[in-house]
């Protein structure tokens, strides 16, 4: 009733990002986001001063961060979903959406863990190699996190049991990161008499890792060792309308599994 | 059913009979399988708007666990856009809690939990009320200044709707009853005729009479 009287609110009045800022506020408390920055900045210092060669720098930590950043995204946007029980059911009950709660808890959590990438990885490669490919590898890994917390809330939806959501979670980071290279090896060796370039390049697109990886080796110049398949890489890749669709797809990975589980939310039962 | 025509309400009926689903089917936490739910004559949408009007006293309380109560109080208050003249802030002083303000809502025990969500739920003077089992877990103290104050709101022509198995409070503030067995309405009707037909002087009486008939 208030509500009618009320002037025009700003867009620090939007419910969703209301929501975010205390899921934000929440996060800060537990001292698990800090100490994920910290380990990023001690992993990403040390390999640059381990190396002479920032490329190569850049080369070690991209290893580990494509391991580590979906690891560490899923895992802790699933459990912090689940924590958050109490939290989504006291909105529940308020005049709010529930896409504006649901969406608004992605964002707390995902401006959380963006924040400990971009300081964590961001300010040591600022240091270091403060170059086009260094905001590269800071951008993919933004991507990425975006990416692996919209499959964590999917995975949150989809069951209600704890231990299988992060069951779920786990896998989804197993596949991506370890699985998925592995059967399009085998892919690759099985039917190794046939042209599959475009294959590959397609396959490419159906795992955000994968587009990660490729994209940045090839702007660590490590395309020279894949062969054939790495020069063609870098014509589809290095070419405008490769880099966009590249770029598209990521997006899409943060927005498609985001949009399916918005869409479960709003009609299950709490 | 339709909530415009319904007076003071009490929900009663045996465990597991829906009490608390059709609450949450009210507020729009569980979303049913068939029909609708009308508000105030308007289908309840996606926008949850309608919940400006409700407030709601939950069962089992559950709040973030690393939240202090203040900052819950705070958080609600900014969440829901409210100024500080249209809050009722009655039972917060009643119940003491701004001592207490620093405590972090895990350490609280249920009696506390549910003195904040009584205090939550009256907090926005929202013209209907739902309360679902208010008094269980208060101590008689607690117990008699929540009742006072429903009775007080209710002179102020508010509507509540109260979810209860303890027949000495429904009897202090109900004037209809609506009985659910296995989520179906069996009868909605008021205290007076309820007594009359049984021939029971005590409400607890005439409820049990009718639970047995029913169950036979």
């Amino acid at each position: 009733m208030e509500a009618t009287a009320k002037p025009v609110a700003g867009i620090a009045d939007l419910p969703m990002l209301k929501i975010a800022k205390y899921v934000v506020y929440d996060i800060l408390r537990n001292k698990f986001v800090l100490a994920y920055l910290l380990f990023l900045v001690l992993v990403s210092m040390s390999f640059f001063n381990l190396e002479s060669d920032p490329a190569k720098g850049m080369m070690s930590l991209l290893n580990i961060i494509l391991i580590v950043l979906p690891l560490v995204s899923i895992v802790f946007a699933t459990i912090h979903l689940y924590n958050a029980y109490e939290f989504t059911e006291l909105m529940l009950a308020q005049p709010l959406r529930r896409s504006d709660i649901f969406l608004g808890q992605y964002l707390g959590v995902a401006v959380s863990l963006c924040i400990a990438f971009g300081v964590g990885v961001g300010i040591p490669v600022l240091l270091y190699e403060g170059t086009l490919r260094g905001a590269m590898l800071v951008g993919c890994g933004l991507l990425l996190t975006l990416a692996f917390v919209s499959m964590a809330f999917l995975a949150t939806v989809l069951s209600r049991d704890k231990a299988r959501g992060i069951g779920i979670a786990l896998l989804l980071w197993f596949f991506c990161t370890i699985l998925y290279d592995g059967l399009v090896l085998m892919g690759m060796f099985a039917f190794s008499d046939y042209p599959l370039e475009k294959i590959i390049i397609g396959m490419t697109f159906l795992n955000p890792v994968d587009l990660a990886r490729i994209a940045m080796l090839l702007q660590l110049d490590a395309a020279a060792l894949m062969g054939y398949t790495g020069a063609l890489f870098q014509h589809f890749f290095g070419s405008v309308l490769g880099g966009g669709l590249a770029v598209l797809a990521m997006l899409a990975w943060v927005a498609g599994p985001l949009w399916a589980a918005v869409r479960i939310f709003r009609k299950k039962d709490i | 059913m339709n909530n415009g025509h319904i007076g003071f309400e009490r929900i009663i009926g045996p465990n597991g009979s829906g009490k608390t689903t059709l609450i949450k089917s009210i507020l729009g936490m569980v979303v049913p399988e068939s029909g609708g739910i009308s508000f105030q004559g308007q289908p309840i949408g996606q926008d949850g708007q309608y919940r400006r009007h409700i407030g709601y006293m939950p069962q089992i309380g559950r709040y973030p666990d690393n939240m202090q109560i203040g900052q819950v109080f705070e958080m609600m208050r900014d969440l829901r856009g409210a100024t500080a003249e249209t809050l009722d802030e009655e039972l917060i002083h009643a119940y003491q809690l701004p001592q207490i303000y620093q405590k972090t809502m895990r350490t609280l025990s249920g009696g506390t939990r549910q003195k904040v969500s009584a205090a939550l739920a009256f907090l926005f003077d929202a013209p209907v009320m739902i309360l679902d089992e208010p008094t269980a877990g208060l101590d008689p103290l607690s117990a008699e200044i929540l009742k006072e104050k429903v009775q007080r709101e209710k002179k102020r022509n508010k509507l509540f709707l109260i979810t209860s198995h303890i027949m000495s409070d429904l009897e202090e503030l109900a004037t209809d009853v609506l009985y659910l067995v296995e989520g179906r309405l069996v009868f909605f009707k008021s205290l007076n005729t309820l007594k009359t037909e049984t021939g029971e002087e005590r409400l607890g009486r005439a409820i049990a009479q009718i639970m047995q008939k029913t169950t036979l």
